[in-house]
């Protein structure tokens, strides 16, 4: 089955829930829907799913206009965040509930139970109440009971953010072995960025209720179409630096420095820059790194790796360095810049270059993204 | 547990039961006894005041008609509170908040003061003395009581259940019988328990709305002071005869009730 929602917006009392989403999702494909809390993931899920009506727009499924048409007829499945199973039903009948009701003869039945609870590691758990089971195997009886419709579409609404870490991490990696399987539209909304990465799949990115940038997610990963994807993609966020380019030459605050070959191409003026986190360093690598002389603010120790915060004039970046590393506050440190992993934005947030070492492969005329191509 | 704490259940316990045994133990004395010198226990032990309330249709059939329109109240308040419940814990409409209001204000007012209105209309539409008039009438404070009760249970019950159902392919009334009834099950236990007691207690508007056919047991019992004054034994015995349907109602939904304390709005 494919999915084509065609000018879909939602406004509730006023206020902008899902503002002209326009995006195709193909037969087969692992969708992840990112974004920030309120950014309209749940939203859009549940325009998907039937359970809201969109204020404009249309939702087609296999070209079938379905948008006025009932959830119980539309052949879906949706996992919550919450762990929603019957508690008065016990797994098995949870699980075996949408066959039932579509009227499946119960030898039938039995063996897809089996199958799928076998899948998903609780067919021990068959004969027992949902509630007497662990949050991760109440996460998996719900999720058995979506897989077993075998529908033409399965959202998944931040599904393993209530589960322990271990779990997670489990529960994401078998998800997504069966999903290589299945001929299935999978919809996965996160709020984090290293999920969506390991998940892999289509990547969509949400902000404010607009969806800003679709596309296979090393791509959207690689070549953010704008300040806000690459912020949004990033883990800590990415760093904008402000600065300048002229007659090939960038500056940024009393560092210039040659950018690379494409700069030519660039037109002068006032621009943004971009480094990731995990691209700074505190040894300089090559000799056409920048240098930025900057104060500690605080850093933050997280096992093997420690974010330090510092703050110049105008300026705040974050770098993630692997290691421990003890800083007080207000020391002064140098951090370097390597100028092959810069990113450019224009004054209006648009991506104008990225790290030449994807241009190679990559052509940024290739993102698709709905906001800035309107 | 010490023995202060022992001490003071007793003592709680006591007063809670000495109306109760003094009670019972009047129903199986004859009116001799009741009336003659202080007695602890029955001195000369009889059934007789019980085999006249069941041999005596003028009294039994007191118990048959309250019986009747009590659980026709049950019945009636369950089916229309159910929906009624389920409405305003999951839609928003105009007025609902108001009309939600409206239903506790209902509570609020005197079972008197709706005495006369609902005498009138009865007789003026032929349901006076029926035991569905005395039902309706009862209605009137028990639905509002069972839809706050069951509105709190409801709202406890997240939507996603429900939306989980259409999605699985549920119809609406399959979800909600298949579903959704079977989950609240405590606050319907809950609710039928305050219906019922509600109506098994209530005297004025029962004795207001029967004359002959519909008589319920507080009328009758009220009605036994004749001319050769008051029947003690006798209306002892009917007494303890008024308070074993409660009793078993508790027994039955004990466990819902201790639930529905714990979950809900009770």
């Amino acid at each position: 089955m494919s999915l084509t929602l065609q000018n879909i917006s939602r406004v509730v009392n006023g206020e902008s829930y899902i503002d002209n989403a326009n995006i195709t999702f193909e037969p087969g494909s692992f969708n992840v829907l990112l974004g920030r809390t309120l950014a309209g993931k749940t939203s859009l899920m549940r325009l998907i799913a039937g359970l809201d009506k969109p204020t404009h727009g249309n939702i087609l499924m296999d070209g079938v206009d379905v948008t006025g048409m009932p959830v119980q007829k539309r052949n879906i499945a949706m996992v919550y965040q919450q762990f929603i199973n019957y508690p008065n039903l016990t797994v098995y009948e949870n699980i075996a509930s949408p066959l039932k009701i579509a009227g499946v003869n119960s030898s039938t039945i039995d063996t897809r139970v089996k199958a799928v609870a076998e899948m998903l590691h609780i067919e021990q758990f068959l004969q027992r109440f949902p509630l007497e089971l662990s949050g991760g195997q109440q996460q998996r009886t719900a999720m058995a009971r979506a897989l077993i419709k075998e529908g033409g579409l399965i959202l998944f609404d931040e599904p393993l953010v209530n589960l322990d870490y271990k779990l997670r991490e489990e529960l994401r990696f078998e998800l997504r072995e069966l999903f290589k399987v299945q001929n299935t539209i999978a919809i996965y909304a996160s709020t984090e960025p290293n999920e969506a990465l390991a998940l892999g799949g289509v990547t969509t990115l949400m902000h404010e209720g607009k969806i800003i940038q679709t596309g296979p997610v090393n791509d959207v990963y690689s070549l953010p179409n704008s300040i806000e994807s690459a912020e949004l993609f990033s883990e800590p966020p990415i760093n904008i630096l402000e600065g300048a380019i002229h007659n090939g030459k960038a500056t940024m605050g009393d560092v210039t420095f040659e950018f690379n070959e494409n700069l030519g191409s660039i037109d002068s003026g006032e621009y943004n820059f971009g480094i990731r986190p995990h691209h700074m360093t505190m040894e300089q690598k090559n000799s056409n790194d920048i240098a930025l002389d900057l104060k500690v603010d605080v850093a933050e120790i997280s096992g093997s790796e420690t974010f330090l915060h510092m703050a110049g004039d105008r300026i705040t970046a974050v770098a993630q360095l692997t290691g421990v590393h003890n800083f007080h506050t207000d020391t002064p440190v140098r951090v370097y810049l390597p100028v092959d992993k810069l990113y450019v934005f224009d004054q209006g947030g648009k991506m104008v270059q990225a790290p030449h070492y994807f241009s190679a492969s990559h052509n940024p005329e290739k993102i698709k993204g709905f906001a800035n191509n309107g | 547990m010490n023995k202060r704490k022992i001490i003071g259940i007793s003592i709680y316990i006591f007063f809670i039961a000495l109306p109760i045994y003094w009670l019972v133990m009047m129903s199986f004395k004859s009116n001799e006894e009741i009336l003659g010198s202080l007695t602890y226990w029955p001195q000369n032990f009889s059934f007789d005041n019980y085999i006249t309330i069941f041999s005596d249709p003028s009294w039994y059939m007191g118990y048959v008609n309250s019986m009747i329109y009590v659980i026709m109240n049950v019945i009636i308040t369950l089916l229309t509170a159910l929906p009624a419940a389920y409405a305003f814990s999951r839609y928003r409409f105009l007025g609902d908040k108001p009309l939600f209001f409206w239903l506790l204000t209902n509570k609020m007012a005197p079972p008197a003061v709706f005495l006369l209105p609902f005498f009138q209309l009865y007789s003026s539409v032929g349901l006076f003395d029926t035991h569905i008039a005395v039902a309706l009438a009862h209605c009137l404070f028990s639905v509002p009581l069972a839809v706050w009760i069951l509105e709190g249970f409801m709202s406890g019950v997240p939507t996603e259940i429900d939306e989980t159902a259409y999605i699985d392919g549920y119809s609406f009334p399959h979800f909600f019988i298949k579903i959704f009834i079977p989950m609240i099950r405590s606050a319907i236990g809950v609710t039928a328990f305050f219906s019922f007691m509600f109506s098994w207690v209530e005297l004025l508007m029962a004795r207001t709305l029967t004359s002959i056919h519909a008589k319920p047991i507080g009328a009758i019992m009220t009605r036994t002071i004749g001319g050769e004054g008051v029947d003690w034994g006798l209306l002892a015995a009917a007494g303890v005869l008024t308070i074993i349907p409660g009793c078993l109602v508790v027994w039955f939904v004990r466990n819902h009730i201790a639930k529905g304390f714990a979950l809900g709005r009770v």
